[in-house]
């Protein structure tokens, strides 16, 4: 039997702690052991962006990290994102614009918008389509996804 | 992935120390080629080396009288937000800037770039064209290697069982000087070079001084292509200077026919992308001026 290792995170603002196999990606750690399954796994290769989380305020594919890598990081899922029964500003934009239609790759794509506008509350539309250019989407045709983004980015005040 | 086990050592010596003590090996840095290749079963190892806690691996410096010592765990996006980088080294901070989308950005290193040694690598050229040089550290002491000598073939490098790269340094940029990398892709991001061009010139009152010239994807390692970029010393800017340079460039090309383009195609991308990246290159150094 191998040993795991114990790793400690912070994983949507709670303290967390993993009893995970090196050979586990951060994905992994977070569906498998942690339950959050929010998180989704498209290509399992760094390709798709369905699987992004926010690590120390950058956005990663959690499945090429590995979870052993995640020690005293701080992580934000899409479970994270909304406030209670509240959801963001982003997520309500989802919903507003039809930004989704089969989901998979939409908790990717709302992680990686949330980073986006909290590092830059009014990006324009290339920036935006520029940064979640590693987030595919084989539903929509991304239009939808980047006018939901564009109308949160429209608001005045920086979403919370 | 199969199992294996890992380090995430906090000293060069510790790294070094773990790099010795288990042939075989490997340094993990942002992990986007690595783990990519380990899942797949293309490497194998059963001894992962994090070297991303190793203060050495992870500096990013700027002096003007040294130049830039990059730590080859440093991640892409570090590389583009840093201020010294965008104002000496603009050009690394625009190739920095185009290797992956953003999750990747936030995890891959230029030096990792380097390691992975594929031909299409986008910083290599770049990295040759700025005159870097690669400082190896392992159990025997360290040692230097210019960039072009670093890649031997396909996905393999100069570095011997235990050693590791610790930091690229890129030798200050003269007063007069820009630098430019250009790739041909069928998207407009995120893709693999199907040819790339990476070139400094180093200009004096309309002429040239001294140029470097290295390619992207048409041969078994990125390729330094020193007579394209010396037959330029000395000479005006002109359309016939240009183009000499161009056509040495294309002719050193040893490009392959794969899925991405044929082996024409890609020898004609190496004189037009040259050719573009001199006249960037050219531009951003009278800009400089």
């Amino acid at each position: 039997m191998h040993d795991k290792t114990r790793i400690r995170t912070t994983i949507n603002g709670e303290p967390q702690d993993l009893l995970c196999e090196p050979r586990q990606s951060l994905l992994e750690c977070l569906r498998d052991i942690v339950g959050l399954t929010g998180t989704k796994e498209g290509c399992n290769d760094g390709n798709c962006g369905a699987c992004t989380v926010i690590m120390d305020d950058r956005i990663v594919a959690s499945c090429l990290v590995l979870g052993v890598e995640a020690e005293g990081a701080t992580i934000t899922t899409i479970e994270g994102i909304a406030r209670g029964s509240q959801l963001h500003p982003i997520q309500r934009a989802f919903l507003e614009n039809a930004a989704l239609q089969c989901g998979v790759c939409t908790p990717g794509f709302i992680v990686a918008a949330k980073a986006l506008l909290d590092q830059e509350p009014h990006p324009s539309e290339e920036r935006i389509r520029l940064y979640l250019a590693n987030n595919l989407c084989r539903c929509t045709g991304y239009d939808k996804i980047v006018r939901a983004v564009q109308q949160v980015a429209a608001i005045e005040e920086a979403p919370q | 992935m199969k199992w294996f086990n890992y380090a995430a050592p906090q000293s060069l010596d510790q790294a070094v120390a773990l790099m010795a003590a288990n042939p075989g090996a490997r340094p993990l840095a942002g992990g986007t080629d690595l783990l990519v290749q380990m899942r797949s079963g293309r490497k194998e190892t059963d001894y992962v080396v994090d070297v991303k806690r190793v203060p050495e691996l992870n500096e990013i410096a700027y002096d003007p009288a040294r130049g830039l010592t990059l730590g080859a765990a440093v991640p892409c996006y570090r590389i583009y937000g840093n201020a010294s980088v965008a104002r000496a080294y603009r050009s690394l901070a625009e190739v920095a800037a185009l290797i992956g989308g953003t999750q990747i950005q936030g995890r891959a290193s230029i030096g990792g770039n380097l390691c992975n040694a594929a031909p299409s690598a986008d910083s290599v050229p770049l990295l040759i064209a700025l005159g870097g040089r690669c400082r190896i550290v392992g159990t025997a002491g360290t040692r230097e290697v210019a960039v072009e000598d670093f890649c031997t073939a396909p996905g393999r490098t100069v570095l011997e069982s235990g050693e590791l790269l610790v930091s690229i340094n890129l030798p200050p940029p003269a007063p007069v000087s820009g630098a430019r990398y250009l790739r041909f892709i069928p998207r407009n991001e995120m893709d693999i070079a199907v040819a790339g061009a990476g070139v400094q010139v180093v200009m004096d009152n309309g002429r040239f001084l001294s140029a470097r010239i290295a390619l992207a994807a048409v041969a078994p390692t990125p390729l330094f292509v020193r007579e394209a970029g010396d037959s330029l010393a000395g000479r005006a800017v002109s359309v016939a200077s240009l183009a000499e340079a161009a056509e040495l460039a294309r002719r050193a090309a040893r490009p392959i026919t794969d899925m991405r383009g044929t082996a024409e195609y890609r020898r004609h991308l190496c004189g037009v992308l040259t050719r573009r990246a001199l006249e960037a290159a050219i531009e951003i150094a009278r800009e400089a001026r």
